[in-house]
């Protein structure tokens, strides 16, 4: 548990093996809602909060439940189903204790519980922190920087992205290439730049 | 809507990826191959058609609050069912989908079906339904998977994540030989396009694929509003022929009268 590992933690997820780019989590919200800055920022917003919270429940449950007991093989099941549960639990606690935040953050939570880079963060800290001799709260620490930095690198590009998406809706872009196509290809070139920075770490 | 139609509407009118947009995270992350391709749309064929069925059988019980969880339980089912098929199967294929294997919970197309399709009509046309919407997505995939790996590689693969019916991985197709004829020794897969195996080609492929689309859907609005057009001007002609001889037939009588 040392900064070392909280900060090589953040830039391989945030830069590195940024989340939409080089994993290809949370496409939809990135081509949904990624029409203005200022649904993104708000997008982004919301999706750092849960996935902070769903990587350390989730981890939790693996760690302390689901190992213990002998049955991981029903991870999936559990993670959506806990994950389904917060993003209602977390929209209700925002409701109650801070107006000014849900209606900010309050009409992306819903589509959240579908957004795939929630449980694909999940299912990654399975597969890639966790092991048998792990100790509890170091796994842990390693799992919730690892998400800190995917949600940041979620909210880096889809930024990034919406901005260059305001100056593409002036430009002249032929008929066939409009709209999806020509995102996708933008995309490709955000995605051969970020390659560049693989292997720096 | 006939049972042909049912099963046909999902390879192109209503194809998931190309037209609906939906399931684009596994059509980006998954293509890199011809195989893995094929691969993962046959696994979502699975889910579908079992999900659509169980959804379409106990549509009745569910409680109309708690439908969306409940749908979401009976789809990570099957997806828990696929994940330890393939992990006791085809662990080359396993170990290529990685992550993306639980995430078919997650794909939006399945949820969609089930909500939009199998919980209102009964089980023969939810199946039906199932394995249609499940084809256009693998159809998808695959047009995805052999564009990519043909320009990085040059050739199509059989046999190194699907190890079935060959012992050693082969080639379907290849451009080896016919450069061969001209030049010895040369092997295409050296000269192949690599960024299109990696992260930024999945995007640049599927701009291209959907511009395409874009493109004759375009042409044929066209060609639908000019034969309209035409339509219109033939009426219109024949409209103004009539009463120009209805005129004529009114000044013939008059003369007559006279």
């Amino acid at each position: 548990m040392s900064f070392t590992v909280f900060a090589t933690a953040i830039i391989s997820a945030m830069l590195i093996n940024n989340v939409i780019l080089m994993q290809f989590l949370g496409i939809c919200p990135f081509l949904g809602v990624s029409k203005k800055s200022s649904s993104a920022v708000g997008m982004s917003a919301a999706v750092l909060f849960v996935m902070v919270i769903a990587s350390a429940v989730t981890y939790t449950i693996y760690d302390l439940v689901l190992y213990p007991f002998d049955i991981p093989y029903i991870s999936t099941i559990a993670f959506i189903l806990v994950i389904a549960s917060l993003v209602q639990f977390v929209e209700m606690v925002i409701k109650k204790f801070s107006k000014p935040l849900y209606k900010s953050l309050g009409i992306y939570l819903p589509l959240i519980t579908t957004n795939c880079a929630i449980l694909g963060v999940s299912e990654g800290n399975i597969t890639g922190i966790w092991t048998e001799t792990m100790p509890y709260w170091e796994g842990l620490f390693t799992a919730v920087s690892v998400s800190v930095g995917t949600g940041l690198g979620f909210g880096l590009i889809i930024f990034a992205f919406s901005s260059i998406r305001e100056k593409l809706d002036g430009s002249n872009v032929p008929a066939s290439w409009k709209g999806v196509p020509i995102s996708l290809v933008v995309a490709g070139i955000m995605s051969l730049a970020f390659l560049g920075l693989a292997g720096i770490i | 809507m006939s049972k042909k139609e049912n099963f046909l509407k999902g390879f192109l009118k209503e194809n998931p990826i190309f037209v609906f947009l939906l399931g684009m995270c596994p059509a980006l992350a998954v293509t890199a191959t011809f195989e893995t391709s094929l691969g993962m749309g046959l696994l979502v064929v699975f889910v579908l058609t079992g999900s659509n069925i169980v959804v379409s059988l106990v549509k009745g019980f569910i409680p109309d609050q708690v439908r969306t969880p409940a749908y979401i339980v009976i789809i990570a089912t099957f997806v828990t069912v696929v994940k330890m098929l393939t992990f006791a199967y085809a662990i080359e294929l396993y170990d290529a989908l990685g992550v993306f294997l639980p995430l078919i919970v997650v794909n939006c197309l399945i949820l969609g079906r089930a909500e939009a399709f199998a919980s209102k009509n009964n089980v023969l046309d939810s199946t039906i339904d199932g394995i249609g919407m499940g084809l256009g997505f693998t159809f998808a995939l695959v047009v995805i998977g052999v564009f990519r790996e043909f320009l990085a590689t040059g050739g199509i693969q059989w046999g190194v994540y699907l190890p079935f019916f060959v012992d050693a991985p082969i080639h379907l197709f290849t451009l080896d030989w016919i450069i061969n004829l001209f030049t010895d020794g040369f092997v295409i897969a050296d000269y192949g396009l690599a960024v299109f195996s990696l992260p930024p080609g999945a995007f640049i492929a599927l701009g291209i694929i959907l511009a395409g689309f874009q493109f004759k859907k375009s042409r044929q609005i066209k060609r639908e509003l000019e034969e309209k057009k035409k339509l219109i001007a033939e009426r219109k002609r024949q409209a103004l022929e009539k009463k120009k001889e209805k005129a004529l037939a009114a000044a013939k009588l008059a003369k007559a009268g006279e």
